[in-house]
């Protein structure tokens, strides 16, 4: 079924040409795209009109992705690869020549209806051109604000062919010159007062959530017509290159960028469910127990007093205690908030856990969790509240140390699985790593969980040697996969 | 061999005329699935309408549905066939005085299609008539018995030891169904096409709200689609789904409310959201008069 029902035509050459390039880049950007897909891809392609370009990108999608949190990074991709093939987008691959007059041409070409307007938008003032924005945001006129978005980039973003800046860069200087903010404030002003009434909190959150909607989209159609420019500036592959980012699951935590950050955050509750899940089968379908004699009597009755069927036990593997001890300063912040997160979401498969952030004082949270099911909102409560500052804000893992075994030390047992989240980077306090060894004595396990890559380990002010050395075993959990892995193997 | 749809528009036309409407990925995958005779993996947030697409192809296109609802423990007996031992049972015991029957010719008898009990796989690659072969929620079953699928889902075969391969008389449209619990085997996944269902978009979502409730006006189906919009801003433990949209213009149609304000909301929200944490989060962004999303927080 998956074979090709005919032999490719000489025509249809350059479409696989171009398609096994894309599925490179896919494949470069860490999706995983196997032979037979793209043996799929390039049949389902012949199936699409080749002149709806939506089609041909759902049909490439529904082939090649088959994991809902690559979509973002296939959907960047095929812009960048097929946003200048235009009609024929197997065909049209030279970029040589102006590429502003090349984009311009496209325009025309495109024109999904918006023949209009673009081409008169040259002689606006800045001031007419926002009053445009405004106007076009405030009726929703997407064609009208896709106009203005080309526009905009042509006049504020300042590109010069072949200057080697990101396409952030850009959208940067872009909006700075719209001052979006200003316009928003401007929208709600002129809704509250075409209200005749006034509005209700209410109806003020809806009517934002609508503009800020609009914006949005606008942002949007600024980025991909940066994006078109970039890409005819420098040709696909090396855009492609430049945009590849990480996937969700490899997101580095501490340079996590605001719009990584909302992807890890919407990535970690999927996730957390999957592992809940995987962890209470696991723990279903593990081997038989021991021979269970009571009951393998009493069904041998059945079978005229014959131990026909033998009963087992079922295994009752011990659930650890698990201590949480998690540095909260700026820099690891968000490996921290992950990481309790991800415990607190299984916590079912653990007798008991308890947490402690410190910064350079420390101070238990276990609480804030505690019959509390939104985790988010524990998370917010232990950033705000936890009286984590001693002298002056700077981690001490030394004095923090020092705290816990003071006030809890006692509590440690040998049930007790201690992990300690944090970059060990101490700002040349004093390490105390001798509590870390009176800890690794009485705790069954001492683990300690490292956001920094390994070759960053014991540079500069970092001692994570000085603990790792009575630690049961030092991580390096930069992202998400690593830390899925951490705690699937710590239950 | 024949295909079911023409066009991609053709397949959005014939499931608007059932009620279900589709966007441009969703009619196109069906389209493809039918030209490549391939299955499709429907995947998505709880309450988006994957059931609903698959029984809405088979009644646009007028097939018949035949449904496998996976489980934690299910097994070849209760998906693909069994072999119907009372009668097999019967069959020897009728045998029984007979001195000449051989034991050949009773063993080729009894494992025979007479002895046959199809099960939801089985019954859709046998059937004459066109059918759609629903999977639903296949994340449920253990990733071994997976294995199961693979055959039929790449070949439209089903290999009995006793009996030989049965093929497929005709090609049967065949949706998987997962709500991603876990991770599907990439061997599972690459046999079919990839179909992500997201929370609609606004439009749409009106949209549906319009053709499922009857007796709503424009007006607040415009109001509803665009509360429901702002509540999936949230950050919420569960989203209201597009079930829970319509439930909830239901209820406000029922209620006689045309216009809904501040009081309103927050009566029903109860209809749209199910945790309490959640509905607490969403009366406190509600009510209160700034509209800041849940900002980042570190020390």
């Amino acid at each position: 079924m998956t074979t090709l029902d005919a032999e490719p035509t000489p025509s249809d050459k350059p479409l696989f040409d171009l398609l096994e390039g894309f599925v490179t880049e896919l494949r470069n950007a860490g999706l995983p795209v196997s032979l037979s897909e793209n043996i799929d891809a390039a049949e389902a392609v012949r199936h699409v009109p080749l002149d709806d370009r939506n089609a041909f990108k759902y049909a490439l999608a529904a082939t090649l992705v088959k994991n809902n949190s690559h979509w973002r990074t296939f959907e960047t991709l095929f812009e960048v690869y097929f946003s200048l093939r235009g009609k024929e987008y197997m065909l049209d691959g030279d970029e040589d020549g102006d590429p502003l007059g090349d984009l311009d041409l496209d325009e025309g070409q495109e024109g999904e209806g918006d023949g209009s307007g673009q081409g008169g938008g040259e002689g606006l003032t800045p001031e007419e051109l926002a009053e445009l924005l405004y106007q076009a945001l405030l009726r929703g006129d997407d064609t009208l604000m896709r106009a203005i978005a080309r526009q905009a980039v042509k006049r504020y973003a300042g590109m010069e062919p072949g200057r080697p800046v990101g396409g952030t860069y850009y959208l940067y200087r872009t909006l700075r010159n719209l001052d979006l903010d200003g316009i928003l404030d401007r929208l709600m002003q002129q809704s509250r007062e075409d209200a005749p009434d006034g509005l209700t909190p209410f109806e003020e959150r809806l009517e934002q959530d609508e503009f800020e909607a609009r914006i949005e989209k606008l942002r949007k159609e600024i980025e991909a017509e940066i994006r078109r420019r970039l890409v005819a500036d420098r040709g696909a592959e090396a855009m492609a290159k430049t945009l590849r980012k990480p996937l969700p699951e490899d997101v580095d935590f501490m340079h996590a960028s605001r719009e990584e950050m909302t992807a890890l955050r919407r990535a970690i509750y999927p996730l957390t469910r999957k592992l809940a899940v995987r962890l209470a089968r696991k723990r279903r379908h593990k081997r038989k127990g021991p021979l269970d004699f009571r009951s393998t009597v009493r069904h041998s009755l059945s079978y005229g007093g014959v131990p026909a069927e033998p009963k087992f036990k079922h295994p009752r593997p011990a659930k650890p205690e698990i201590f949480v001890i998690a540095d909260i300063s700026g820099s690891v912040a968000a490996f921290a908030r992950f990481t309790l997160h991800l415990v607190y979401a299984i916590s079912n498969q653990f007798s008991r856990v308890r947490s402690f952030v410190f910064i350079d004082g420390l101070d238990e949270v276990t609480e804030f969790f505690e019959g509390v099911d939104d985790i988010t909102e524990a998370i917010h409560r232990v950033n705000t509240e936890a009286d984590v500052v001693w002298v002056d804000g700077h981690s001490d893992y030394g004095h923090a140390l020092e705290v816990f075994w003071e006030n809890y030390g006692k509590e440690v047992g040998p049930k007790t699985t201690v992990m300690i989240l944090g970059d060990a980077r101490n700002n040349y306090h004093a390490s105390q790593s001798w509590i870390a060894k009176e800890i690794q004595h009485r705790a069954r396990k001492l683990f300690w969980l490292n956001p920094e890559p390994r070759a960053y380990w014991n540079t500069g002010d970092s001692i994570v040697g000085d603990y790792g050395a009575y630690c049961d075993g030092t991580f390096e959990v930069r992202n998400l996969r690593q830390l899925e892995r951490f705690v699937d193997n710590l239950v | 061999m024949t295909h079911r749809f023409e066009t991609v528009d053709a397949v959005r036309e014939g499931l608007r005329s059932v009620d279900y409407l589709a966007d441009e990925s969703i009619a196109g995958v069906a389209y493809l699935a039918d030209r490549l005779a391939k299955p499709v993996l429907v995947e998505g947030p709880a309450g988006t309408g994957k059931t609903q697409l698959a029984k809405s192809v088979a009644e646009m296109s007028g097939s018949r549905l035949i449904r496998l609802q996976c489980y934690e423990g299910i097994d070849e007996a209760k998906a693909l066939y069994e072999w119907n031992y009372k009668k097999q049972l019967l069959r020897i015991q009728v045998e029984k005085g007979d001195e000449d029957a051989s034991w050949t010719e009773i063993k080729d008898d009894i494992f025979s299609d007479e002895f046959l009990l199809p099960r939801p796989l089985m019954e859709a690659i046998t059937a004459d008539d066109p059918v759609v072969l629903l999977i639903d929620e296949v994340d449920r079953v253990e990733l071994e018995t997976e294995a199961l699928l693979l055959e039929i889902l790449s070949d439209y075969q089903v290999s009995i030891p006793e009996l030989g391969t049965i093929e497929a008389k005709q090609i049967p449209l065949v949706f998987l169904t997962s709500n991603n619990t876990r991770e599907l085997s990439e061997a599972l996944k690459r046999r079919c096409l990839f179909l992500h269902i997201d929370y609609p978009e606004m439009d749409r979502e009106k949209e549906i709200v319009l053709t499922k409730v009857p007796d709503i006006s424009e007006k607040l189906a415009d109001q509803v689609a665009r509360i429901v919009r702002s509540v999936r801003q949230l950050e919420l433990k569960k989203h209201p789904s597009v079930s829970e949209t319509l439930d909830w213009a239901r209820t406000l149609v029922l209620l006689g409310i045309d216009h809904i304000d501040e009081k309103d909301a927050i009566d029903t929200v109860n209809i749209l959201l199910k945790y309490r944490s959640d509905i607490d989060k969403a009366i406190k962004e509600f009510s209160s008069n700034s509209p800041a999303h849940f900002e980042e927080t570190s020390a």
